[in-house]
Formats: C-alpha cells, sequence, structure tokens
C-alpha cells in the first residue's frame, strides 16, 4: 500500500516537472459562478487546442474573485458587477475590465389561474419589489395585461438570498427605473430588500416561487430556460414588453455599446433599442495591466484573443448571449493594454 | 509497567538530569503524558487561534458599530448599516423551538429505549438512530423543502392557527417557510443526538438502582422517573446542550426553510434568518471591507453566544447536582 502511494507520488512529482520543463504554463483564476459552465467550457476546449495553457478556474464569487485578484492569489479574476471606482482606487495594480459574455434576468411567477405570459411595465417590477404595489390586480399590473383575470391576492416577493451577479443585475435595473429604489436599497450583489422571502440560488428561488401561491421572483435567464421554467415580458426603455432571449439580450448590449467607455464599465439595463432586453449585463473578466511573467502574459492575451473570437461559437449552445460585434472590436484593440 | 518506572525512579537519583529523563521516556508513561499534553493544548490553541482571528478581522466593524452592533436591527450592504439584532433572534428562536420539540420526543425514546424496549429492539433502534445523526445536513435541508414546507403551509400551519392563532406567536401570514418550519427540521435534526446519548447515560445506571426501587415497592415507572431518570440527569442535559449547540450552528438546513429575511417578528410563520445562515449566503460575494468585516464579526458573536450558553449549561448541571439526585 505505501509502496503504492510512493509510486504515485514520484509520478505525479514527475509528471509535474515534465510540465514544468516542457513550458505549460498554469494560470490560476477565480470568480463569478453564473458564467462558470461558458468559462469552463473556453478553458477546456482552449486547452485542448493549446496544451501549454492550463487555466484553473474556482468559481468562487465575484466578490472573492476581486479579493484573489487584489491578494495576487490568482493570476486573473472573474466578477458579474464591475469594480467600483473605490475598489480600482484600493487595488495595489491597475486592473483592466474584459466583457466576456451576457446574461440577464427574467421574472417568474406562480398565479393560480393565470397560465399566460404576463406583461411587466417598470414601474409594477418597482412598485412589486419596493412593496407598494401589494395585490396581483393592482391597476399597474391589470392595465398592462388587458384580458386577464389577475387575483386579488398578496403578492408574495421571492429573491435571492445569498450574494449574486444575478441579483446585481435585477437591482441595477430597478435603480434605473425607480429613483425611490435607488435612494432607499440600491444596487448590488445583496442588498436590504424592503419585502420577501429569500431563496438560496437560482433553484431556491424558482422552487419557492413554484411552490407558494402567488409568489414572484428573479431568476437567470439561462436557469429559466434550460428547466422549463416559464417567465414573463418587461417593458424596455422604448415602452415595449419584451420577452428575453438571446437576441433580445445582445440588441440590448448593441444599443449600449455605442457609449462603450474605455474601461469597459458599463451597465446595459435599461438599454436603448426597440427590441432590447432591459434586464441584462456583461460579465468581465479582471486582468492585471502589467503581468511580470512573460509566459503567463502571452498565455492571458492568447485566450483573450482566442475567447473574443472562436470562444463566443459556443455561448448559443450554453445559452449565453453573444457578445455584439463592435464591442469584440474594442476589446480587441484594449488586449494591447495588458503589458 | 508503573512499578518498574518506580524502581527505576529510584536506583536513579532525580537530578542527574537527561539520562533520568531519557530512562523516564522508555518506560512510556512520560511519553503518554506529553504526547496527550501536547494534544490538549493543540485544542486550546486552535480556540484562542480562533478567537484571535475574528477579533481581528472583525476589527472594522467592531471600531465602527461597537456595541450597538447587537441592537441595530438593519442589515444594509449597500448603505454600510449592519446590525446583529435579527440573526441573534433567528438562532435563538430557531434553536429553542427545536428543542421545545426535540427534548420531550428525545428523552421519551430513549426511556423506551433504555427501559422497556427489549434489548434486541433497542439495539437494532438505535443503530438506526445512529445513522440518522450522520446524515448530511443538506438531506434534511431537501426534506425540509419537499415535505415539511408544503405540510406547514397547506396542512399544520392552518391547523394551528385555527387553535392558536389568537396569539402573536402564530399570527400573520404562512408562508410555509419561517421561524417554526426551521426549528421542526432543526428538532428532526438533533432528536437524534439526545436519543443515542441519553440512551447510552440510561443504561450506565447500576441495577442496584432499579432493583432497590422495585424492593421498596415502586412500580417500573416510578423506579424510572424517580430514580433512574435523576440519576443520569447529568448526561442527559449533557445530551441536550450537545443538541443546541448543533441546532444554534446549523447552516445549510435552515437557510433552506427560514425564509432568509432579516427581521424581528413575534409570530413564528414569519421567515427570519440565523447567523450561520447569512454568513454562509452573503461571505462569498461580500466585496466591501466594512460588510466582510461585518460578518466576521457576525461569526464572533455566534461564537459569543455558543461560549454562553455552555458556560450557563456547566452553572445548571452543577446546581442540579448540588440540589441532590445523584451522589458524588
Amino acid at each position: 500500500m505505501k509502496k503504492t502511494l510512493l509510486v504515485v507520488w514520484l509520478l505525479l512529482g514527475a509528471a509535474a516537472l515534465v510540465a514544468a520543463q516542457s513550458g505549460t504554463v498554469l494560470l490560476n483564476a477565480a470568480g463569478a459562478t453564473f458564467p462558470y459552465p461558458i468559462y469552463s467550457k473556453w478553458f477546456d476546449v482552449y486547452h485542448t487546442a493549446h496544451p501549454n495553457t492550463q487555466i484553473n478556474y474556482q468559481s468562487i464569487g465575484s466578490g472573492g474573485g476581486i479579493r484573489q485578484l487584489q491578494a495576487g492569489t490568482v493570476d486573473f479574476g472573474a466578477s458579474d458587477g464591475p469594480m467600483s471606482d473605490e475598489q480600482l482606487a484600493q487595488s495595489k495594480f491597475k486592473i483592466l475590465h474584459f466583457p466576456t459574455v451576457l446574461g440577464a434576468d427574467v421574472p417568474s411567477y406562480n398565479i393560480a389561474g393565470v397560465s399566460g405570459e404576463l406583461n411587466f411595465t417598470q414601474k409594477a417590477l418597482a412598485g412589486i419589489f419596493l412593496g407598494t404595489i401589494t395585490k396581483w390586480n393592482d391597476p399597474e399590473l391589470t392595465k398592462a395585461n388587458p384580458g386577464v383575470n389577475l387575483p386579488s391576492a398578496d403578492i408574495v416577493v421571492v429573491h435571492r438570498s445569498d450574494g449574486s451577479g444575478t441579483t446585481y443585475i435585477w437591482t441595477d435595473f430597478l435603480s434605473k427605473v425607480s429613483d425611490e429604489w435607488k435612494n432607499k436599497v440600491g444596487k448590488g450583489t445583496s442588498v436590504n430588500w424592503p419585502v420577501g422571502l429569500g431563496g438560496k440560488g437560482n433553484e431556491g428561488v424558482s422552487g419557492l416561487v413554484k411552490q407558494t401561491p402567488n409568489a414572484i421572483g428573479y431568476i437567470e435567464l439561462v436557469y429559466a430556460t434550460q428547466n422549463g421554467i416559464a417567465f414573463g415580458k418587461v417593458q424596455n426603455a422604448a415602452g415595449k414588453f419584451i420577452k428575453a432571449d438571446l437576441a433580445g439580450v445582445t440588441a440590448a448590449a448593441a444599443g449600449a455599446a455605442k457609449n462603450m467607455p474605455d474601461d469597459f464599465r458599463v451597465s446595459i439595463t435599461n438599454a436603448p433599442g426597440a427590441t432590447s432586453y432591459p434586464i441584462a449585463s456583461f460579465t468581465w473578466l479582471l486582468i492585471p495591466a502589467h503581468i511580470e511573467d512573460a509566459a503567463k502574459r502571452d498565455a492571458i492575451k492568447g485566450f483573450l484573443k482566442w475567447m473574443l473570437t472562436e470562444g463566443q461559437e459556443y455561448n448559443e449552445g450554453l445559452t449565453y448571449a453573444q457578445l455584439p460585434k463592435a464591442v469584440v472590436e474594442k476589446e480587441l484593440k484594449a488586449i494591447s493594454l495588458v503589458q | 509497567m508503573s512499578a518498574t518506572a518506580t524502581t527505576i525512579a529510584h536506583e536513579v537519583p532525580p537530578n542527574t538530569g537527561l539520562r533520568a529523563f531519557v530512562r523516564k521516556l522508555r518506560s512510556g508513561d512520560e511519553i503518554a503524558h506529553l504526547i496527550t499534553l501536547v494534544f490538549a493544548a493543540g485544542i486550546l490553541l486552535i480556540t484562542s487561534l480562533l478567537v484571535c482571528e475574528l477579533w481581528r478581522t472583525s476589527y472594522l466593524s467592531r471600531t465602527k458599530f461597537g456595541w450597538m452592533f447587537f441592537w441595530t436591527r438593519t442589515w444594509d450592504p449597500i448603505f454600510d448599516n449592519f446590525g446583529a439584532a435579527p440573526f441573534i433572534y433567528g438562532t435563538l428562536v430557531t434553536s429553542a423551538v427545536a428543542l421545545v420539540i426535540a427534548v420531550p420526543l428525545g428523552l421519551a425514546s430513549a426511556i423506551f429505549l433504555s427501559e422497556l424496549a427489549p434489548r434486541k429492539v433497542s439495539d437494532i433502534i438505535s443503530f438506526l438512530i445512529d445513522l440518522l445523526a450522520a446524515v448530511p445536513s443538506v438531506i434534511y435541508g431537501l426534506l425540509g423543502i419537499f415535505i415539511v414546507v408544503p405540510l406547514m403551509r397547506t396542512t399544520l400551519g392552518p391547523a394551528i392557527k385555527s387553535v392558536l392563532g389568537f396569539t402573536p406567536l402564530f399570527s400573520g401570514p404562512n408562508y410555509g417557510v419561517g421561524f417554526l418550519t426551521a426549528g421542526i427540521v432543526l428538532a428532526i435534526m438533533v432528536v437524534p443526538f439526545i436519543i443515542s446519548v441519553s440512551r447510552e447515560v440510561l443504561l450506565t445506571v447500576p441495577r442496584e438502582q432499579r432493583e432497590a426501587a422495585l424492593a421498596l415497592g415502586a412500580t417500573r415507572w416510578e423506579s424510572t422517573w424517580q430514580v433512574v431518570v435523576p440519576w443520569a440527569r447529568t448526561g442527559i442535559m449533557g445530551s441536550i446542550f450537545l443538541a443546541l449547540a448543533r441546532a444554534l450552528g446549523e447552516t445549510m438546513a435552515v437557510t433552506m426553510v427560514i425564509g432568509n429575511d432579516p427581521k424581528i417578528t413575534a409570530s413564528l410563520f414569519a421567515p427570519g434568518y440565523t447567523i450561520a445562515s447569512v454568513i454562509a449566503n452573503e461571505f462569498t460575494e461580500a466585496t466591501g471591507d466594512l460588510y466582510l468585516s461585518a460578518l466576521i464579526e457576525l461569526g464572533l458573536v455566534l461564537f459569543l453566544m455558543t461560549f454562553i450558553l455552555n458556560g450557563l449549561a456547566r452553572i445548571l448541571i452543577v446546581a442540579t447536582e448540588r440540589g441532590g439526585g445523584r451522589p458524588a
């Protein structure tokens, strides 16, 4: 037993030694959980095509990703919300944002006797989550849903209990459409919810919504489509009710791309454009602007380039929206900033 | 062994230093002493390191909020205003509900298994109960979500409400998730500890005690309740405090059924939040320094609560022992 163990360790050691000598670059990364399925697919495919680059990604959450990057324990991070000015100022080195894929949130509900897709105005969603709209037959809801017989039941609000990028997108949207929300609650991965029950993860929220009569909650578009969960349409900045899909999300990103700042830290909730879905967001890789180790630097730059071109083709298979062309071009130019 | 050790000690004058020490080592006693001492000190060291680290990393939050941390009812990561009150309340309430349900259930089962059931039945059931104690908590959480929560919303909750709905404890809307549901799930989780430990303790009560009671004309029940149980009181208390410790720190199962809403509400139907749950939920995405520090201070508060409750338990045990019952 001991002998086999020794042999295994020796082999592992030898393998590590060989790997180190043959110039394999091992990159460590950590961060957001929302894009984890596509990231792990990318890192895997990239490793197969480029055997001497291996990327090890820990999906520990955006907050953890930012902290580990700042502490220098990982080579790059990933986050669902852009880093704040304060966080960037606190960092000892310059950090660049690179949008990778797009995500969106959808409102899911469970009302007895209502099977069709409900239309949610921006005011209605803000009111429901602020606790000012408490009944399903509130005029703000009935007005937008003619012909639907909404009951006079109390609305049960469900939100995420764990900190998450999903909550960031949702609260970012509510902050844009409601001043009361912006001043009272604000946006973030966890907020002080005025009303509602908390469920852990997308599965926790959708589980509570499914079980509780007259409940409404928000979940990720990816999760909803993969699990066949019905959801409602949301009114966009142009006043149209849009059912979330990948095209609508990319349209929102394209609408926002015209005013894309050079550091890519942009919010695309409530984006202009008649076909834009309003509750969407980029998710970002966080790359240090200066990387000492030349091998690691080249490996990261190589991966970024691949991710923005070939990598994007894997998105829709995993129900993530592709980046708009304009954004991709801008990012490809920005890769040269990594030195 | 010890005999040779003493003869050697007699032959060599005690202050010849190293050689004597080495000889003592050879005899085994010293080694055993040293090893156990190091391990025991290790436990102390780990505990104190833990407290030091929690104390150090919660610095920002401690200096900003001071004692108000215990009374503030807001938990707002956006505007950086943090208070532990709703979490302390939720932790205490769910644990109390769990014990109220689990103690009678566990004690009665333990008495049945040790005093009344045939030994074979008792052994089989005890084995199954020990298995229950080893089930991961997320399984109990799933059990809670799929069985207890719907049951609470459709059957149990309305039934309780129709009888006790007039009291503030059982008023307000019933969502299925909340303090009561969390307490019930916790009770199911901790009951195996109470049964298993209490049964073992009851079995150690000497047979003479029972026989003496029976010889004095006591019925079987009188001998059990008035002689055997008081004799085993300390051990039974121990099992209850073990259960309490588990209930206070339980994270996963509670977070799945409590509703995760940091509010202080009298109604047991209302959703709440516990310290362990909020740490598990928010730690990974806590980006702000003060936010993280406040979460760590919550951990410190939980540690403090366990410490105080364990201290109270010790005092209670000492007090009941003085009050009679089992001879020292």
